[in-house]
């Protein structure tokens, strides 16, 4: 029952949905990070100096296991998927390649540089090495999602010596699939890095801890937080229309459609039934939504799941729930940011505010890991869309070596993660550094050189 | 022919990235071996630590690129090496895991237990990559036993042969040098004169292995056959020798630079040399020699690899450029002092 296919799906779903807890953190976290460095080079106000340092510590705890997870990601084509690696590599690989060169050595460089150099460069230089990390953790997102996205919706290639080889450079790095995945992606990222800095804001808030100081960051992030969460719903919409173009049968399972309609309506409440090919309950229906959204057109056909045979249809129930799930919170996050950004300057009277802010941390994560089961549970039967199979990716393994592998990781990833997550509520928790009274900071005192 | 040059030039930029990401990650293996017989006490540690702090992020990305260069210049050598080598991987990436997250976590509470976990994850995570990447390299000299179809033949065991161990302890010891002399250039006092002592130490052991191993190759490869068909080769490990016989005279002196130099040019030209060896192939069957693959089976098409030709000239010398420009930046030696601030490892 537990063949290698199935090992090593799970184990690739184990490896990326971890990367993915600590990789969207990661981006944002990054950009609002160098916003508050740059407000210091600008203002010379101590408070944005010692919130780059306070956000920036627990970006880099955060940013250690992103690192170390990323590093198996990267190797597990080979491991696992060496038959897709053997026919998709002359493109695929590339992009991955490409990614590490431009991306990954600048990313991490510069973190370094950023982190033990406040002592060493000139305020601008250092605000510039966390920019750079900033920027370049971004175009790794980039090129990584291009790879996706080719994944996702092939193009440029042509079939020729038994593999899939590149045709057209071009095509692949404008595949508008890979963009659509970068723009939603990202701005998901920066939504939950916007929680992240509102809800441990809010938590000193409440308890009065460093009041000027937590507003600051409070006032940045909601502004910041709204302008991401509206435009979401928008190019999440937009992405939608695009699925629907370039993945017939993922738009089918993401809506539960089951028949092909003209003019089809959207079900604000659907129970699917997958066994007997039908929807259990189906309510609240608005007549001609579905075909409007994917289509732009309110009479528009809808293939339904039907069109196609059992094997070539991705698992309905998953990818539904995943799929409402993550819009009921895109519009959860739309709502809730405009009313924090309506109280920014006077939050610390909410307390209704400053109590669930901290709860709603957790939310964008979820919401991130939700999308990526949409992306890639509805993709299924195949690993490369239309072209190739899942199940002729993988290796020749045993099982047992899958298996074995597959619960080490769940072992170290699960400890790792426990422990990171201790560790950035320790920190979240305490608070910036206390301003130092000494005439020369603490940083730049002589003895230090 | 057009594509045979580019099949070239990636052949040699796949050697050069696994030698520098050997020179460089190299020393920070050798610091995390070196630490339980070196540091006595939390401090000295803790200059351990921060001898490698500000570079062994950037280091791993070597190994990263190598890893996706491999992929995109010849993916099926990528496919059949990692799925081949499953175990020794997987073993390696947890290691490397291990010692990331040791940076990062080990000063982050005060509990000397704490602190001690981390530390054991450091060696750990330090020593099993050496070794194990010096098992799978010697095991690529000698030719792995791989089908027509790329399945490997035999288990993760059959790599600990004599010659895949004699490997990966020339490795240990290489990097054990290399990171005593990181440490020598970076402290100060007592520990700069203890890790100046070991790296006399392991020097004569290193010197035996070289010797061992460059005549073991002789007798159990065909690695030396490239070398006497194209003798300018001999340049290589001539180099390997040179750096190797240059150290104690650097060492003597106090030119503790100089020496991990010389460290750095024996690791570069000892990979440069197997490498070398391998050429056309970049993993040899030792079932059947026409089942090896090589640049020309295993490449990607000409499109593919002059893309990357280009992405390659211009952005790896910027690479190079501004991690050579960190290094500068933080050449300094780790003081005590340094260990107050709250950057510090
Ligand atoms: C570059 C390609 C790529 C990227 C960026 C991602 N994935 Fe993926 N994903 C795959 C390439 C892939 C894959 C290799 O194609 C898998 C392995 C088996 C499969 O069916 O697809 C896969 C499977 C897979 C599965 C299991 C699906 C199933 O077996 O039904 C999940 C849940 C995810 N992925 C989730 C993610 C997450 C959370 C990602 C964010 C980092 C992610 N994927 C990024
Ligand atoms: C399955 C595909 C993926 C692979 C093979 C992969 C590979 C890697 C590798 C090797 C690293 C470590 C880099 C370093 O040492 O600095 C890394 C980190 C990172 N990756 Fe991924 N990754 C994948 C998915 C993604 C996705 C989908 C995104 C973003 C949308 C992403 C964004 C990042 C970022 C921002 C980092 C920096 C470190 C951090 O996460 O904190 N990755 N990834
Ligand atoms: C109303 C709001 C939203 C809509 C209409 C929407 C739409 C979509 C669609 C159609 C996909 C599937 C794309 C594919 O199959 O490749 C997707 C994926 C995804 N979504 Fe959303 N989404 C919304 C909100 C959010 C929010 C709030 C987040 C995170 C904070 C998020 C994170 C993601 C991620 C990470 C993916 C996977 C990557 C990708 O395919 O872009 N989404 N979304």
């Amino acid at each position: 029952m537990f063949d290698v296919v199935l090992l090593s799906r799970l184990q690739f779903a184990v490896a990326s949905m971890f990367h993915f807890l600590f990789v969207p953190l990661t981006l944002g976290l990054s950009v609002l990070t160098a916003i508050f460095e740059t407000l210091y080079v600008k203002t010379g106000d101590e408070d944005y100096k010692r919130a780059a340092k306070f956000w920036g510590k627990l970006f880099l705890i955060n940013f250690a296991l992103g690192v170390v997870t990323g590093i198996t990601l990267e190797f597990q084509f080979g491991t696992n998927w060496s038959r897709y690696s053997m026919y998709v590599g002359d493109i695929f690989g590339s992009l991955l390649a490409i990614e590490a060169t431009l991306a990954f050595f600048l990313e991490s460089t510069f973190i370094a540089v950023w982190h033990f150099g406040w002592d060493r460069l000139s305020p601008k230089l250092h605000a510039l090495s966390i920019w750079l990390v900033a920027i370049a953790s971004n175009v790794s997102a980039l090129w990584i999602l291009l790879a996706n996205g080719w994944m996702q919706h092939p193009v440029g290639y042509t079939i020729r010596n038994g593999r899939a080889e590149l045709e057209s450079f071009r095509a692949v790095v404008t595949n508008s699939f890979g963009w659509m995945e970068f723009i939603h992606t990202v701005s998901g990222a920066y939504i939950l890095a916007g929680f992240f800095v509102l809800g441990i804001s809010a938590w000193h808030l409440l308890r009065k801890n460093e009041t000027v100081f937590f507003k600051k960051c409070f006032r940045v992030a909601a502004t910041w937080t709204l302008i991401f969460a509206l435009f979401e719903v928008f190019n999440g919409h937009l992405h939608g229309s695009e699925v629907a173009k370039a993945q017939p049968t993922k738009l089918a399972a993401m809506e539960s459609l089951w028949e092909t309609k003209n003019g089809a309506p959207m079900y604000l409440f659907i129970v699917p039934d997958e066994e007997n090919e039908r929807n259990k309950i189906e309510l609240f229906p608005i007549p001609g939504m579905l075909s409007l959204l994917a289509y732009h057109n309110p009479s528009a056909t809808v293939k339904g799941l039907k069109e196609w045979s059992e094997e070539e249809r991705p698992p309905v129930t998953p990818t539904f729930w995943s799929f409402r799930l993550m819009v009921g919170l895109g519009f959860l996050f739309a709502a809730l940011s405009i009313w924090v950004f309506l109280k920014r300057h006077e939050i610390e009277k909410n307390h209704f505010l400053l109590r669930i802010l901290p709860w709603m941390i957790p939310l964008p994560y979820l919401a991130c890991e939700l999308g990526w089961i949409v992306a890639e549970v509805g993709r299924q039967p195949w690993i490369v869309y239309g072209l190739m199979e899942t199940s002729a990716a993988v290796s020749p393994l045993s099982p047992v070596q899958v298996g074995i592998s597959l619960a080490a990781f769940i072992l170290v990833y699960t400890l790792l993660g426990l422990v990171d997550f201790y560790l950035l509520f320790k920190y979240a928790r305490k608070g910036p550094e206390k301003i130092s009274l000494a005439p020369v900071s603490a940083a730049g005192s002589p003895a230090t050189n | 022919m057009e594509q045979n040059i580019f099949q070239v030039i990636w052949f040699i930029l796949w050697g050069v990235l696994w030698a520098v990401y050997f020179m460089l990650d190299g020393f920070d293996f050798g610091l995390g071996m070196l630490m339980p017989f070196i540091a006595k006490n939390d401090s000295e540690r803790r200059i351990i630590y921060n001898a490698a702090g500000p570079f062994w992020d950037g280091n791993e990305v070597w190994l990263i690129t190598a890893g996706g260069a491999t992929f995109a210049a010849f993916p099926k050598t990528y496919a059949i090496m990692f799925s081949a080598l499953y175990t020794p991987l997987l073993l390696i990436l947890f290691a490397l895991i291990l010692r990331g997250v040791a940076f990062e976590f080990r000063g982050k509470e005060e509990s000397p237990v704490w602190k001690m976990v981390w530390d054991i994850c450091l060696v750990i995570g330090s020593f099993l990559p050496a070794l194990l990447f010096g098992v799978a390299f010697a095991n690529f000299f000698k030719g792995l036993p791989i089908d027509w179809q790329g399945i490997m033949h035999g288990n993760t065991l059959s790599l600990l042969n004599p010659y895949g161990l004699l490997g990966g302890l020339l490795f240990v010891v290489m990097f054990l040098v290399h990171g005593a002399l990181w440490l020598a250039v970076k402290s100060n006092g007592v520990l700069k004169w203890r890790a100046k002592v070991v790296a006399e130490k392991f020097w004569v052991l290193e010197v035996l292995l070289a010797l061992i191993f460059f005549m073991a190759t002789g007798f159990l490869t065909d690695l030396w056959a490239n070398f006497f068909h194209y003798k300018i080769l001999l340049i290589i490990p001539a180099l390997a020798v040179l750096g190797l016989v240059a150290i104690p005279g650097f060492l003597a002196s106090g030119a503790y630079w100089k020496a991990w130099f010389a460290s750095a040019l024996t690791i570069v030209f000892t990979t440069a040399f197997g490498v070398a060896g391998l050429f056309p192939r970049l993993i040899p069957s030792s079932l059947n020699p026409s089942w090896s693959l090589t640049i020309y089976n295993s490449s990607s098409s000409p499109l593919t690899l002059k893309i990357m030709t280009v992405v390659a000239f211009i952005f790896v010398p910027v690479v190079i450029l501004y991690q050579v420009w960190t290094y500068k930046t933080f050449s300094e030696k780790v003081r005590p002092e340094f260990l107050e601030t709250e950057e510090a490892y």
